[in-house]
């Protein structure tokens, strides 16, 4: 794509960085200096954006949620309650941060430390535009999935340093939840790897660029699934069983409060977001978008794209209930873990046959598109109505009234409400 | 200054000698467990060292290796952690000192 | 390799890792040495990122700090809280012996031994320096599944295994047994 390579063509802000670390060495510092100094400035510009966006999106959520329930949201703290954001960061920080006395006073410290750590670092291998990544690894995927797995570690100290057994079984709840969906999450990246054929994340980018189609088109299964793994992984509704007040007061976070429990507050969006921007980037085509990359710059249409998958998120936990964490474990294991083994199978298929003959990509890609729509509509139908869980046409029919038992049951329906 | 094959070398042997320290003489059971996977990150740490500064045919064989030793060390923490959770069940105890009946 | 990045992170992560597997050792609170271990996993993995095994340095993350030391942390926290003081044993002093005089013996051979380097008086790159070079996890790739496919195959069928025989070894007669992996 023509971009002009020069400092001051914004549409992608790595030809300034690059511009910058040509000065500096200009200037005869020695070599390592510009890669500090760019690593810097681009670490502080993500966190701005990231904490900007987090106070923007606090308003954002809640008043979208109050519209889909019929209700206004927040509307008091200034013009149609936009300072929402600001006035509950200001509010986190002026509350006494209370620890309690037998807690374990090391861990209940470094535990949100703990928590925030990755939520940050998964933000290094996220292609912002086609300059802009901090570190473009050569296993970019595999990385967000290997960091994403240290928040176990950090949730377990959160729950045990708080000396509180109702924190600790929502630790050990929260760990079991994401132990189990870090599989499926590997398992659906692995089939947009496979058919890719690099882990690198501007190569994913660059792929579906090159083909003209996003991911998603091709295989709606996998990103299906990784949305609720996702879902799961940042400790969303409907999986927030931690969060339920109903049922574990605040899970793992219970006995922290003020800016400690700020950072849980601030790592879960941060962690929702570097989730969004990887679905982006895997399934939506990333910084791209069919040639207009060329004129709007690039970031700007990978942060569209993100709020637009925020925004799923966000009408995700507006409307669906929270979920047992047995129904949530039993969704993981018997049903999402299958249709990844399925989904697998079938894009290596679908891949081995596309090397080895050499087909065109263009004449193959609509093909499979089509083949692994109907095989994810169908095997989504299929399978749970073979794990017992009627069409929703076949439960609730008419009540009829037993005379032994004096009862009402349904008549002709699957198991309900499992 | 510049870093090289002796300096990994030497800390996979610190690593080793202290995981090896911690299997001989630590009292609780997960405490042994620790030790040993000390000192599998050691050998790993080793392997993959020699595979980056030592001329071989195929130096991609020093991380294949490491890759079947990981696994191998993540089936045998499974087995040996859940032998440890049965011990406590059986015996009442993990303390390696009187863990020291084969039968009775 | 000769750059200060590298120099100065492997002296970073030299001392993170042997620190903290001293800790484990040494502090008092097995969940404290726990912590720890997972530190010196973390140390592990950036140095084999310094020696370019990108592939290696991040299934170790996943594996190690992801997975096992929650593994430990369940048998911990299903074990008595007799046992959490993390004390040693009546052979303390002979093990530190052994163990010093193993160090000392390792390091002696790794310093003494003239290994045969690739790059400067051998005939072949080392495998990083040689042009093209793209990373490890397609060379893994094709060697796991082109010369090393048995032992792949009889390490999947191990894990599997190792996965049966962990559940049934900690389900209880009668009741479920709640182990997890």
């Amino acid at each position: 794509m023509p971009i002009l390579a020069e400092w001051y063509d914004f549409r992608d802000l790595g030809n300034a960085m690059g511009a910058l670390q040509d000065q500096i060495l200009d200037w005869g510092a020695p070599d390592w200096v510009p890669y500090v100094v760019s690593g810097i400035i681009a670490v502080v510009g993500i966190l701005l954006w990231l904490l900007v966006s987090q106070i923007i999106f606090i308003w954002i959520e809640r008043r979208v949620i109050g519209l889909m329930h019929n209700r206004i949201g927040p509307n008091r703290v200034g013009p149609m309650g936009l300072l929402q954001g600001v006035a509950d960061a200001i509010k986190l920080l002026l509350k006494e941060a209370v620890t309690a006395r037998a807690t374990d006073k090391i861990l209940f410290w470094a535990a949100p430390i703990a928590i925030f750590i990755p939520a940050m670092v998964v933000f290094a291998v996220i292609p912002f535009g086609e300059g802009m990544v901090l570190s473009d690894l050569n296993v970019g995927v595999l990385f967000f999935v290997a960091i994403g797995s240290i928040n176990t570690i950090a949730v377990f100290a959160a729950g045990w340093s708080s000396n509180n057994k109702f924190a600790l079984i929502g630790a050990m709840r929260q760990i079991a939840m994401l132990i189990s969906y870090e599989l499926v999450q590997v398992f659906a990246i692995l089939g947009v790897v496979i058919m890719v054929g690099s882990m690198r994340m501007q190569d994913l980018v660059g792929w579906q660029a090159d083909n003209d189609v996003w991911m998603f088109a091709i295989q709606p299964l996998a990103l299906v699934a990784f949305i609720i793994a996702g879902l799961v992984e940042v400790n969303r509704s409907p999986a927030d069983t931690s969060e339920a007040e109903s049922e574990l007061i605040a899970g793992f976070h219970t006995e922290y409060s003020g800016i400690k429990f700020g950072f849980f507050y601030a790592a879960e969006y941060f962690a929702t977001f570097a989730l969004c921007g990887v679905i982006v980037t895997l399934f939506l085509g990333g910084w791209t978008l069919w040639g207009v990359e060329e004129w709007v710059p690039g970031f700007l249409i990978f942060l569209t794209k993100l709020y637009a998958v925020f925004f799923i998120f966000i009408w995700a936990r507006g409307t669906l209930p929270r979920l047992r964490i047995d129904q949530l474990m039993t969704f993981s294991w018997k049903f999402l873990l299958e249709l990844m083994f399925v989904n697998i199978l079938v894009v290596g298929l679908e891949t081995l046959i596309w090397r080895e003959q050499g087909y065109d990509a263009a004449t193959v890609l609509p093909i499979f598109g089509v083949i692994n729509w109907v095989l994810a509509i169908g095997l989504v139908f299929l399978w749970a109505r073979m794990l017992g869980h009627g069409t929703p046409r076949t439960a609730g029919k008419r009540a009829t009234l037993t005379q032994e038992l004096g009862a009402i049951y349904y008549e002709g329906a699957g198991s309900p409400g499992a | 200054m510049s870093v090289d094959l002796e300096h990994y070398l030497m800390v996979g042997a610190i690593l080793f000698a202290i995981g090896l320290f911690m299997a001989l003489s630590k009292r609780n059971f997960v405490g042994v467990l620790m030790g040993i996977e000390l000192m599998f990150n050691a050998a790993n740490l080793t392997l993959i060292s020699f595979s980056r500064f030592v001329e071989s045919v195929n130096p991609i064989d020093g991380h294949v290796f490491v890759l079947f030793v990981v696994t191998v060390a993540a089936a045998e923490a499974a087995v040996a952690l859940a032998i440890a959770v049965l011990l406590y069940r059986v015996r009442g105890t993990v303390n390696v000192d009187e863990i020291n009946l084969l039968r009775w | 390799m000769e750059d200060t990045g590298t120099v100065v992170a492997f002296w970073t992560l030299a001392i993170m890792t042997i620190g903290s597997a001293l800790m484990v050792a040494i502090v008092r609170n097995l969940i404290h040495a726990v912590v720890f271990l997972v530190l010196s996993f973390m140390g592990v993995a950036g140095l084999y990122i310094t020696l370019s095994a990108d592939f290696v340095g991040v299934a170790q993350i996943l594996i190690y700090s992801g997975a096992i030391s929650i593994l430990v942390i369940f048998a911990i926290v299903l074990t008595p809280q007799a046992g959490r003081d993390n004390a040693e044993t009546s052979m303390r002093l002979p093990a530190a012996i052994l163990a010093v005089l193993v160090a000392t013996m390792l390091g002696y051979a790794a310093v003494e031994t003239a290994w045969i380097k690739c790059g400067e008086t051998a005939r072949l790159p080392c495998f990083p320096d040689a042009e093209g070079f793209d990373g490890t996890a397609q060379a893994i790739g094709n060697a796991l599944l082109d010369k090393y496919i048995l032992p792949f195959e009889i390490a999947a069928a191990l894990m599997l295994v190792a996965m049966l025989g962990a559940i049934i070894i900690v389900r209880a007669e009668g009741t479920e047994g709640t182990a997890e992996e």
